[in-house]
């Protein structure tokens, strides 16, 4: 299946759709095909919004943004991010904003199946009024935890090195949450670098099996400007220069109808 | 540069680093904090253990790393975990004692925003908010926080608390040190040139000022060299 009949097939209008990858392997080629196909009232899921959800909120995509972090990670802001919550431009962004440990348990809950995640956290603070958190009490000791419901998106998209023919998929380096946003989500794509006859062991690898993936998709490159560890690095020059394309609304729409909407889908 | 032959900034890096033991095991934030530590590593603490948040563990990187993610931070780390494994296992766990964190705002009990600037519901600035901050000040020992001085910065009142300042031990800023006595933060050192007026004229509350006011010891030049060869080497240091 290309990365084009997977979106076109997995993701509707109104879907709640987690993009993940912390850092490393975060499924550009997936969001930007997203963004190709119009879709529109996305709530966007994700702990580290950085530029591919820039890209998505800038071009009107989302119309909720469930995160943590929202920054340009070493460099600043996310400017399409900050417009969009300064001056609803280009529309209003609903806002439902955790913690790292608060998400990261809650998509844990989701993959356990699990109505909430727990957690000894929001202790304090002005963030538990403005987010969907509640304390509970240990059944055992009586100490007040903090609760999270737990994520189940519509559909979660990540990028992997590489899947094998059955479409198996095996990723490694820095995993984030992609296993946990993959068995949350009621349907899964994975973009992967390369498909391969035999899946070679590798240390500190993990294995997605093919019957908990809905869709396994070519895309080499497709996580750039960040990295796929073994196959390409970083590209923090990339990063450096959003900050400026990202900064004005006509550059950054110029750009991105030179660079994603004219552009063909990665192995359409 | 200052005619001390450093700048303030890497005052303020150097003073970080040293809060740093060889037996520190540390959650480290990127920039500021990523450098100190680093620093830490390099000088006086070579077995400090550095935690960064995308899950590398004893990560040893050759090159200052852009994000908490770059590749060599896997590379060069002794386990690489799960984000939600980092979190809960090891944080939550109580395994981590030193917690960097920077922020935009803060107020005298060291309570801390990188949330927003203004009203929440249509703010000014919008930050990029909580990331790992609320469990890290509230799961580690010790927090060091490293900020740059200002009016702008030291608030009397935060227009969001992010995370409490319940364990903050130490603000490292670049005119000086700012500790907690008697649960509020007071001016205990000043770098060199820094005079306790010039940090009490930066600071937006009534700045308390130690009676046992220090100056910080400046950088050796071993340190500068660590330090400067570690800048040379990185990508954007000072955000």
């Amino acid at each position: 299946m290309t990365v084009r009949e997977a979106v076109a097939e997995l993701v509707h209008d109104g879907d709640v759709v987690a993009l993940e990858g912390f850092t490393h392997l975060i499924p550009h080629a997936a969001g930007h095909e997203l963004i190709r196909q119009g879709r529109r009232d996305l709530t966007l899921v994700r702990m580290t919004p950085d530029v591919i959800y820039d890209q998505l909120i800038g071009m009107g995509c989302a119309r909720k943004l469930v995160f943590s972090w929202g920054g340009n990670p070493g460099i600043g802001s996310l400017h399409r991010f900050r417009d969009a919550v300064e001056n609803e431009w280009p529309q209003p962004l609903e806002l439902e904003e955790h913690s790292h440990a608060g998400m990261a348990a809650a998509y844990a809950a989701g993959a356990a199946n699990l109505p909430f995640g727990v957690l000894r956290g929001y202790r304090g603070g002005d963030l538990p009024a403005r987010t969907r958190v509640a304390t509970i009490a240990c059944p055992f000791t009586g100490e007040e935890l903090a609760a999270v419901r737990a994520h189940r998106p519509d559909v979660g998209i990540v990028h992997a090195q590489r899947a094998d023919r059955h479409g198996n998929v095996q990723l490694w380096g820095i995993l984030g949450v992609q296993k946990e946003v993959v068995l949350a989500s009621a349907r899964s794509i994975v973009t992967v670098e390369e498909i391969v006859e035999d899946l070679e062991p590798r240390p500190g690898a993990i294995v997605l099996p093919a019957w908990v993936v809905d869709a396994v998709a070519l895309a080499p490159g497709g996580a750039h400007p960040s990295y796929a560890h073994g196959y390409y690095e970083r590209d923090n020059d990339f990063y450096v220069a959003w900050d400026g394309i990202s900064r004005d609304r006509d550059r950054f729409r110029s750009w991105m109808q030179r660079h994603v909407l004219e552009a063909a889908a990665t192995a359409a | 540069m200052s005619e001390n032959g450093y700048s303030a900034d890497e005052m303020m890096a150097v003073e970080a680093s040293r809060r740093l033991t060889n037996d520190s095991v540390c959650f480290v934030g990127i920039g500021l904090p990523s450098l100190a530590a680093n620093l830490a590593r390099r000088t006086h603490a070579p077995g400090c253990v550095l935690i960064y948040e995308s899950g590398t563990i004893g990560a040893n990187p050759e090159h200052l790393p852009l994000s908490i993610g770059d590749g060599e931070l896997a590379e060069t780390a002794d386990a690489v975990v799960s984000v939600p494994e980092m979190f809960s296992y090891w944080l939550q766990g109580g395994r981590i004692g030193v917690g960097f964190l920077g922020a935009a705002q803060i107020d005298r009990r060291g309570n801390l925003n990188s949330t927003v600037i203004g009203d929440y519901a249509r703010p000014t600035v919008r930050l990029p908010g909580a990331g790992g901050a609320p469990e890290i000040a509230t799961s580690v020992e010790n927090v060091f926080v490293m900020l740059r001085h200002s009016k702008r910065a030291f608030v009397p009142e935060l227009d969001f608390t992010t995370s409490v300042g319940d364990n903050v031990r130490v603000v490292a800023t670049d005119l000086g040190l700012l500790e907690p006595r008697d649960g509020e933060l007071t001016l205990t050192a000043v770098h060199r040139g820094v005079e306790a007026e010039d940090v009490v004229g930066a600071t937006a509350w009534e700045l308390r000022v130690a009676d046992d006011l220090r100056e910080t010891t400046a950088p050796t030049h071993d340190e500068l060299d660590a330090l400067r060869a570690l800048e040379s080497r990185g990508g954007s240091t000072w955000q």
